[in-house]
């Protein structure tokens, strides 16, 4: 490959580049490009990079707020977390990205550099990175495959993550057919930044160095961005090369060097190189600050020999940074790279040309302006179609179905991998590195994390129940952003901001894209009616394999703080004798929940109706019980409904299983009279909390004082008393080992 | 009372070991890199923190044993100073031959991060001088390869010395129980010592232990008495 290749039809095809898109670059350019500039453009006008199908309804998402200190755009958004003894700010600097494709077809080092990217994403920031979550999607347990993609992806996790020293503190994982052929890879990072010292992507003054930092670059991941934005096919396997090789310790390096550098007044910009490497980095760096750059590609460290301009500028090697320097400076951040034992080198400047300009052993290569590529690129506003089944998708006939709910059911789905314990997975991630984490994951809704700078401490949960977003997409969006502001406030935590992750099929299918505007959208509606604006994301499109694109998966990580004084709650039951109350709008729906879908082996109906203002409100009465001490613990409903919660809470119970003694809520307090429904039954704004007995008429006056249902159910048993609710008794002991040893059983083929 | 903590490129409990000697224990600790070929003047305790020192894609520690501050290390751990090798650290110490046996991959195979319950089974070291035999601490692990493993002569020696210091048990009995070993160590093996008892290492992690609000306080009686018995034996 030169830039003499010829430019035919078929190359602009395997560029991912339509007619029309290709004869707009000509018209742009005022000539074809060369083969370089080809796959300048074809990386740059990704679905990946270019959010060419998803930009058109960003507006949707509330994105401003008191607590924002950066908002979507840069490398990753910022929230205020208060002020240190001293009076400086500081933020929290956090994303969520995906990695799927290249965790499917090689899952350690898809997952592994997934981590190592969105950890880059969140320390060219200035942060220093402190938490990393992990949502992720696989296909049924039996699949054949799903066994080593889920040792892969989780050894891959640990195995960057564990070396980089940050902790991975929480996350969440979920089985689903729709899966089988496409997992979900969406990896989290957090870091803490001084407001006064937050790092821009930008490159601006003109005469000003460019410089590489990191590893050299070699021929992995060409076209990376481009893969991920194209449907698998039976071939995706051999795109096996195109999945970049992590290297953490150099990251670890890259970390230590950037953040010493960033001590300095010596840098404009830095940006990391990702998907697209240096041609997102360079060309992004430039376009927000408005100016040109000039590289000499001959200047830039590589890996292998006889590399060309079209590779260096493609290649996607992990572990690289872009800085434009303070004129003058350059020795000193190259002085630093050198004590890390980094690779690094001055490879250009900054110009006022508005062009990109890349030269190579004599020759100009790239040259092509800069808002061509980037900010003007093409935008759709793809055609959009309900789907023409909608209605047999969320009608739901009960009465076929016998109402004789059995403690088998419950014994089952707490032995659902997608509702057991995730102690396999997260005993695999160092979750207690830095010293900092309070609550430890599984242990409450959400992680809970010290921030040794100014003391604050912060909750963070990822959520997304893709189920309900086979009839109702946004109720799907809306409940990702509820659960997650429900999950961490359920440990005391006010809603500071959200990112998200939006996985969806192909967007060029009309029903896939009206779901992923209505996603959108019910995302966009629950982050303003409940405070919690999104401040970062990401979009991964073409999650289709086949014909078979996922249900749609937006999936949502909420940050939050505790105020000053607040101590958090766990998920488990405290003292034998505490009161139990069922607090919130309890309206459960066997419509798309989890027991159905047991019971009848698809998705069928729709969730539970969302109720946004019934969210905010027992969100903040949780809030304000944990403040108070009245609440000793907390634990909201969520996959598999209120038995399944409670079941929870008894089994986390301090100092081990506990028994219950509820009663059913009543047909009046819960909108349906059957009891499979009032036990498996789905719904939003709804919380489990235990309180002393002594303080039952507490609970119940701040309840009425706020206006949010608080319906006694029972009493906190004994150690490995039984487990009762209603008609419903079963063995704790049973309950517990199929929580606890569910996950192990049915992924991994036996208890471990 | 002057803590070292070695800083390798890899490390990556260097400043939580700056944390719990420093701000929490109020010693003088301070970071030494390892392209330093001394140690700084009046060090008391050398610290080896967790983490991956220079990437351990070899054997854990490996690369680490022939950096220029190990031989200051090993010069002053030849002169009698005591030198403390936590997890990577305690892998760094066996493969620099300042510490007997070998840190294996766990028999898991995999990372495995949890609390474990320990028993101080010797008060032969400086570590452990303080502490009565028997106690029982809860701390976290976090490591891939804590598996530890010397030839059985080796270990009979080693426990006729008392170079067996801590040893993994079962919360309810306090015995050592092959359930309670988290990663298939000889032994039940956690932490040992030289013959002299002036050089540590151990797999867990007492510096994460070190405040309640981390869920305990464990660990920080540990390094206490590690602090009390160089503190006396400086003065």
């Amino acid at each position: 490959m030169s830039t003499h290749s010829e430019i035919t039809p078929e190359a602009i095809a395997r560029h991912g580049l339509t007619k029309d898109e290709f004869a707009e670059i000509v018209r742009r350019l005022g000539r074809e490009p060369n083969y370089v500039e080809l796959g300048v453009f074809s990386v740059m006008w990704s679905e990946h990079c270019a959010y060419k199908s998803s930009r058109a309804h960003f507006h949707l998402f509330p994105t401003t707020g008191p607590t924002v200190i950066l908002g979507p755009g840069e490398n990753a958004g910022v929230v205020d977390i208060g002020k240190d003894k001293d009076g400086n700010t500081w933020g929290a600097a956090f994303k969520m990205e995906s990695h799927n494709h290249p965790s499917f077809i090689e899952p350690y080092q898809g997952a592994a550099t997934g981590v190592g990217g969105i950890l880059r994403d969140v320390f060219t920031m200035g942060a220093r990175t402190v938490a990393c979550m992990d949502a992720l999607r696989f296909g049924e347990a039996t699949h054949p495959k799903t066994k080593s993609l889920v040792a892969g992806v989780v050894h891959g996790i640990g195995g960057y993550g564990n070396c980089m020293g940050v902790p991975t503190i929480g996350g969440n994982c979920g089985f689903d057919p729709c899966y089988n052929g496409n997992i979900l890879v969406n990896a989290f990072a957090l870091g803490i930044v001084r407001k006064d010292r937050i790092f821009k992507g930008t490159a601006s003054g003109v005469g000003n160095p460019v410089l590489y930092v990191g590893s050299a670059t070699g021929r992995d991941g060409i076209h990376g961005a481009t893969m991920a934005s194209a449907v698998f096919d039976d071939d995706s396997q051999a795109k096996r090369p195109t999945v970049q090789v992590g290297d953490p310790f150099t990251e670890k390096l890259l970390l230590e060097a950037c953040l010493e550098i960033m001590t300095h007044d010596w840098l404009v910009g830095i940006q990391d190189m990702g998907a697209a490497g240096l041609t997102s980095s360079s060309f992004e760096m430039a376009s927000r600050a408005g100016a040109g750059m000039d590289m000499d590609l001959d200047c830039v460290p590589q890996r292998a020999t006889g590399m060309v301009p079209y590779e260096m500028l493609l290649s996607e090697s992990q572990e690289r940074m872009l800085m434009v320097a303070k004129k003058g400076h350059e020795d000193d951040v190259l002085a630093v790279c050198k004590k890390w034992g980094l690779e690094a080198a001055v490879i250009g400047k900054v110009t006022d040309s508005g062009r990109m300009r890349c030269s190579w052993q004599g020759h100009i290569v790239v040259d092509v302006p800069i808002n061509a590529v980037v900010d003007d690129c093409p935008r759709y506003d793809r055609p959009r179609q309900e789907p023409a089944d909608l209605d047999a998708r969320r009608a739901l006939d009960l009465d076929s179905i016998a109402d004789q709910p059995l403690a088998a059911d419950l014994v089952r789905l707490l032995g659902r991998p997608d509702i057991a314990s995730k102690r396999w997975i997260w005993q695999q991630y160092d979750h207690t590195v830095r010293t900092s984490t309070q609550v430890l994951p599984g242990a409450a809704d959400a992680a809970v994390l010290l921030v040794r700078e100014n003391g604050a401490r912060l909750a963070m949960s990822a959520d997304c129940t893709e189920r309900y977003g086979h009839a109702d997409p946004w109720a799907c969006g809306a409940h990702a952003v509820a659960e997650a502001v429900r999950n961490i406030a359920c440990v005391g935590a006010e809603p500071l901001g959200l990112t998200d992750c939006l996985n969806f099929g192909n967007p060029e299918i009309p029903e896939v894209m009206w779901a992923i505007r209505e996603a959108m959208r019910g995302l966009g509606d629950a982050a303003k009616a409940l405070d919690c604006p999104v401040v970062s994301g990401n979009v991964s499109l073409y999650n289709t394999t086949g014909d078979q694109s996922i249900l749609p998966t937006p999936m949502v990580a909420a940050v939050g703080r505790l105020p000053d004084g607040v101590e958090p709650v766990r998920m488990g039951f405290v003292e034998a004798g505490d009161a139990i109350y069922l607090l919130g709008r309890f309206r459960p729906s066997l419509g798309a929940s989890r027991w159905l879908q047991e019971y009848l082996g698809h998705h069928q109906g729709r969730v539970s109706a969302v109720d946004l203002d019934a969210e905010k409100a027992v969100s903040s009465l949780v809030r304000l019980l944990i403040a108070q001490g009245v609440a000793r613990s907390a634990h909201d409903l969520a996959d598999g409904g209120l038995a399944v919660a409670l079941a929870e809470c008894a089994i986390q119970a301090q100092g081990g299983p506990r028994g219950v003694r509820c009663a059913m809520p009543s047909p009046q307090d819960s909108g349906t009279a059957r009891h499979d429904e009032r036990l498996f039954g789905e719904t939003g704004a709804s919380i489990l909390v235990s309180v002393r007995s002594s303080q039952r008429s507490e609970i119940e006056a701040l309840a009425a004082d706020v206006g949010v249902p608080a319906n006694y159910l029972g009493e906190v048993g004994d150690l490995n008393a039984a487990f009762e609710i209603g008609s419903l008794h079963a063995p704790t002991a049973d309950l517990a080992d199929a929580y606890h040893n569910g996950f192990e059983r049915s992924v991994l083929g036996g208890a471990q | 009372m002057r803590v070292a903590v070695l800083q390798f490129p890899g490390s990556n409990c260097d400043d939580d070991c700056m944390q719990a000697f420093g701000r929490v224990l109020g010693c003088e600790a301070s970071l030494v890199w390892h392209g330093e070929t001394s140690l700084p003047a009046g060090t008391d305790l050398v610290v080896l923190p967790g983490g991956f020192s220079y990437g351990d894609y070899l054997r854990c520690g490996a690369i680490a044993a022939h950096s220029p501050v190990m031989s200051a290390t090993k010069r002053f751990a030849e002169r009698g100073g005591t030198v403390f090798g936590i997890c990577n650290g305690f892998q760094v110490l066996t493969e620099a031959r300042l510490l007997p046996g070998a840190l294996l991959r766990n028999a898991g195979l995999a990372f495995v991060c949890k609390d474990v319950a320990l028993r101080v089974e010797s008060q032969h070291s400086d570590l452990t001088a303080r502490v009565a035999p028997g106690s029982q601490l809860v701390m976290p692990i976090a490591h891939m390869e804590g598996n530890y493993f010397a030839d059985a002569a080796t270990l009979d020696a080693m426990e006729a010395r008392g170079q067996i210091v801590l040893r993994y048990v079962d919360r309810a009995t306090g015995e050592p129980a092959q359930t309670a070993n988290p990663n298939g160590a000889c032994r039940n093996i956690a932490g040992v010592a030289n013959e002299r008892g002036n050089v540590i290492g151990m797999m867990p992690h007492p510096e994460r232990a070190v405040e309640d609000v981390l869920g305990g306080t464990d660990g920080l009686a540990l390094l206490a008495a590690l602090v009390a018995q160089v503190s006396a034996r400086a003065a």
